[in-house]
C-alpha cells in the first residue's frame, strides 16, 4: 500500500501550505490552463474569429449537460471509488419523467420526479456499496448500470417519448444575453461543490477517506456515511443532467446519455484526480470540462470524424495520466537507498 | 531526470499533435470561406463553392456508408464541397452536437438521417433560422424540422413491385398470403392497402386471390408460427409476400426447414445480408429493398436543388436529379413534403453476393 499516506503525513501536508512559488507554478492546473488556452486559440483561428462571438458561450451547450455529472463524480473518485451507472441513471430519470408527464402528471411535478429518481438511483448505489463492502463499486455500479437502463428499456421499448410544453425547451436552449442557462447553472453548482470540497469538514473527510480508509475509520471519520452521500449526490446530478439533456432534445428515449459515465470519468481523470483517490481539486475539474468540451467542438469545426476525435481525446488522457504520475508527483515517491 | 524529459517531450508532442490535427483542416476552412464570398455572385442553379453536409445515423454502418457515398457523388458532380459526419453512437444528442458545429461553420445545406423524429427539431429550426437549407433522407424528422424529406420507398411503387412479383411467381393465378409486421405498423399497412387496391383496380391481377394477411409483429418466433399456420390452413397457397425484413427472414427459415423450395414461393422486402442464404438455396427467387447509394444520391441532388433555389420544398416543385432523372416534390402522409426515390431495388441470385456484405 505504498500509495496510502498516513494521517500524520496528511497533517504535515496541511501545515506545509505556505506559499512556495516553485510548487505553485508546478501545479497540474497550470498545465490545464495552457492546454485550454491553446485549444481556445485554435478554435478562434479556425472559426475566423467568430468563435469569440456568441459562439464562445453558445457552444458550451454541447457539453454542459454531462458536465454536471463531472462535479459529483469528482467526489466519488476522490474517495477512491467509481460510479459507472450515471449514464443509465440519466436515461432512467429522463424516461420516467417523460412517461409520468404523458400519463398526466403536471410538468413541474415531473421535473421534481426526474430529480427524485436520479437521487434514488444514486442512493441505492450508495446503500449497496456501504452494506456489501466486499463488492467493488465498479461491479456494483456495473450491475445497476444494466438494471437502470433495462428499466428504461422496459418502460419505453424502442420508442421516443416527448410532447413536453414549449417552455420546457427553454431550460436548455434559453440564454441570458449570450450565456446559456446551463452554463450559469454549471458554474453555480461548481462553486457550491468547490466550497463543499475545499472548505468543509465533509470535504476534508473525503480526501482522508480516499487517502487511507483504515486510518480515517480510526480517526472517527464516518467513511460509510460519506460514501453514501457521494453516491447519492452523483444520482442527484444525474437527475440534473437528465433535465437539461431532455430539455435539449424535447423528447427522450431509453438510449440517451449512453457513454456519459465514461466521458465524465475522463474529465475527472484529466483534472488530475488519480483513480485511487485522495487528491485533486475543483478548479482542475472545471478546467478539464472546458478543455474536453471545447476540444470536441473545435475538432467538430474541422469535421474530424468521430473515431479520430476519440483517438485524440484518448491520447490527451493517456498523456495527462502519464504526466501527472511521473512528472508532477515524483517527489512523493519513496526513495530507496 | 530522464523521466522528466520524457514527459516534457510527451506534453510537447501532445500539443503539437492537437494543433496539427486542427491545423490540417485550416486550409479547407479557408476554402469554404472563399466559397461563401462567391455565393453572392453565383447564378441561380450554380452551387459550386457551396458546402453540403450530411449527418448519418452513426459511424461504422455499412448501409450508411453506401448512402453517404451516393450523397458525395451527387455533390461532387455539382462541383461543390461535401461534408460527411456521424456520431459514434446512433443517438439524437450526438447529432445535435454535430449540427451545432455545422451551423457554426456556416454550411449552406444540411441533410439529416434522423436518429429521432422530434428530438432534432430545436437544432434544425436553429439551422433553418441561420439560412441553411435543411432536408432529411431515409429516416425522417418531423415536418417542422425539415423543408423536404427524401423518401426511399414510395407506397405505390412498393405495392406495384410486390404485386407484380406475386403475378410472376404464381404464373398469373392462384392464392397468396401476406405476412406483415404488427397490425398497427404505418408503412406496412400502407403497402398492403396499395396491394389490395391494385388487385381490385387492375384486371391483370384478377386471377390472384389474397387469402389472408397474417401479423408476425416483427418478432422472429411469432413470424415463424404465423408462417407455419398459413402453410397449414391454405394447402394451395402459391406465394407468401412479407413486406417486412423480420417476416421474410423468418419465412425463409421455415421454407428451408420444410424443404419448400419450388413448391411455395417467397418474396417481399428483406435485408440482403439476412436473405442471401435463402436466395442462394432457391427458397426466395427475388426480393426487394431500396438501393442506399441511390437514396444518398437523390438526397444530394435534393439538397442541391434546395440550396440553389430550384425548389423550396413545397409540393409541386420539380427538379432534375442527375442520373436518376426528373423528380417532383409531393405531399407526405405526415403533413410535410417529400421526394420519392421510386421503385424498390430488386435482389436476386445475380447481385445478392455483392450486396449481402453491405447491409
Amino acid at each position: 500500500m505504498a500509495n496510502q499516506r498516513t494521517n500524520v503525513e496528511l497533517d504535515r501536508l496541511a501545515l506545509d501550505q505556505k506559499f512556495n512559488a516553485r510548487k505553485f507554478f508546478l501545479k497540474w492546473e497550470w498545465l490545464l490552463v495552457v492546454i485550454l488556452l491553446a485549444i481556445l486559440g485554435v478554435n478562434i483561428s479556425a472559426s475566423g474569429g467568430s468563435f469569440l462571438g456568441p459562439q464562445f458561450f453558445g457552444s458550451t451547450n454541447n457539453f454542459m449537460d454531462k458536465s454536471f455529472l463531472v462535479l459529483s463524480m469528482t467526489f466519488v473518485i476522490i474517495l477512491g471509488e467509481i460510479d459507472i451507472s450515471v449514464g443509465s441513471t440519466v436515461a432512467l430519470s429522463s424516461v420516467l419523467m417523460a412517461v409520468a408527464y404523458n400519463a398526466g402528471l403536471p410538468m413541474g411535478a415531473s421535473l421534481v420526479l426526474c430529480l427524485l429518481v436520479g437521487t434514488l438511483c444514486g442512493f441505492i448505489n450508495g446503500v449497496i456499496a456501504t452494506k456489501f463492502k466486499e463488492l467493488p463499486t465498479m461491479i456494483i455500479t456495473l450491475a445497476t448500470m444494466i438494471i437502470y437502463r433495462g428499466i428504461a428499456n422496459i418502460l419505453l421499448e424502442d420508442r421516443a417519448a416527448g410532447g413536453f410544453p414549449d417552455w420546457f425547451q427553454n431550460i436548455s436552449w434559453g440564454t441570458v444575453g449570450p450565456v446559456p442557462y446551463s452554463l450559469i447553472a454549471f458554474l453555480v453548482f461548481a462553486v457550491v461543490f468547490g466550497i463543499v470540497l475545499h472548505k468543509t469538514r465533509f470535504g476534508r473527510e473525503l480526501y482522508a477517506g480516499g487517502n487511507n480508509r483504515i486510518a480515517s475509520l480510526f480517526s472517527r471519520v464516518k467513511v460509510d456515511r460519506n460514501l453514501l452521500i457521494a453516491f447519492t449526490l452523483n444520482g442527484v446530478m444525474a437527475g440534473v443532467c437528465a433535465l437539461f439533456l431532455t430539455s435539449r432534445m424535447t423528447s427522450t428515449r431509453p438510449n440517451v446519455a449512453s457513454g456519459y459515465e465514461l466521458e465524465a470519468i475522463a474529465m475527472v481523470v484529466l483534472a488530475g484526480v488519480p483513480a485511487i483517490g485522495g487528491k485533486g481539486n475543483i478548479s482542475g475539474v472545471i478546467l478539464s470540462v472546458f478543455i474536453i468540451g471545447y476540444l470536441r467542438y473545435g475538432l467538430g469545426l474541422f469535421n474530424v470524424t468521430a473515431p479520430v476525435m476519440s483517438i485524440i481525446i484518448g491520447l490527451l488522457l493517456v498523456g495527462s495520466v502519464l504526466i501527472s504520475n511521473f512528472f508532477l508527483n515524483r517527489e512523493k515517491k519513496l526513495k530507496v537507498r | 531526470m530522464k523521466k522528466k524529459w520524457l514527459c516534457s517531450l510527451l506534453v510537447v508532442m501532445l500539443l503539437a499533435f492537437t494543433l496539427a490535427a486542427c491545423g490540417g483542416g485550416e486550409d479547407k476552412d479557408a476554402d469554404s470561406d472563399a466559397g461563401a464570398d462567391t455565393d453572392q455572385v453565383a447564378a441561380d442553379g450554380d452551387v459550386s463553392g457551396k458546402t453540403f453536409a450530411i449527418v448519418a445515423k452513426n459511424t461504422g454502418n455499412p448501409y450508411a456508408d453506401k448512402e453517404n457515398q451516393g450523397f458525395e457523388d451527387a455533390i461532387a458532380e455539382a462541383g461543390a464541397t461535401s461534408i460527411v459526419r456521424a456520431p459514434e453512437q446512433p443517438t439524437a444528442e450526438g447529432q445535435i452536437q454535430i449540427i451545432e458545429e455545422l451551423i457554426a461553420q456556416g454550411v449552406d445545406s444540411l441533410t439529416i438521417v434522423g436518429n429521432d423524429v422530434d428530438a432534432l427539431q430545436p437544432v434544425l429550426e436553429k439551422a433553418m433560422d441561420a439560412g441553411i437549407s435543411v432536408s432529411s433522407a431515409d429516416s425522417g424528422v418531423n415536418p417542422d424540422s425539415r423543408q423536404v424529406f427524401v423518401n426511399q420507398a414510395g407506397t405505390t411503387e412498393i405495392g406495384v413491385a410486390l404485386t407484380d412479383a406475386v403475378l410472376d411467381l404464381t404464373g398469373g393465378e392462384g392464392q397468396f398470403a401476406i405476412l406483415s409486421a404488427t397490425s398497427q405498423a404505418t408503412n406496412q399497412n400502407a403497402w398492403i392497402d396499395a396491394i389490395k387496391e391494385l388487385l381490385e383496380s387492375d384486371s391483370k391481377y384478377a386471377n390472384l386471390e389474397l387469402v389472408k394477411t397474417a401479423y408476425g409483429d416483427d418478432l422472429r418466433d411469432k413470424s415463424v408460427s404465423e408462417t407455419e399456420a398459413l402453410l397449414q390452413s391454405y394447402p394451395d397457397l402459391k406465394v407468401i409476400v412479407a413486406p417486412t425484413t423480420v417476416g421474410i427472414a423468418a419465412a425463409g427459415k421455415v421454407f428451408t426447414d420444410k424443404n419448400l423450395a419450388g413448391k411455395v414461393e417467397l418474396t417481399g422486402l428483406g435485408l440482403p445480408s439476412e436473405m442471401a442464404e435463402y436466395i442462394d438455396n432457391g427458397v426466395c427467387k427475388y426480393m426487394f429493398l431500396w438501393n442506399p447509394i441511390d437514396v444518398g444520391y437523390l438526397a444530394g441532388q435534393t439538397a442541391i436543388a434546395l440550396a440553389s433555389g430550384t425548389i423550396t420544398g413545397a409540393a409541386g416543385d420539380q427538379f432534375s436529379a442527375g442520373r436518376l432523372g426528373d423528380y417532383e416534390v409531393v405531399s407526405a402522409a405526415d403533413g410535410g413534403t417529400e421526394v420519392i426515390l421510386g421503385a424498390p431495388f430488386k435482389f436476386d441470385t445475380s447481385n445478392i453476393a455483392e450486396w449481402k456484405s453491405v447491409y
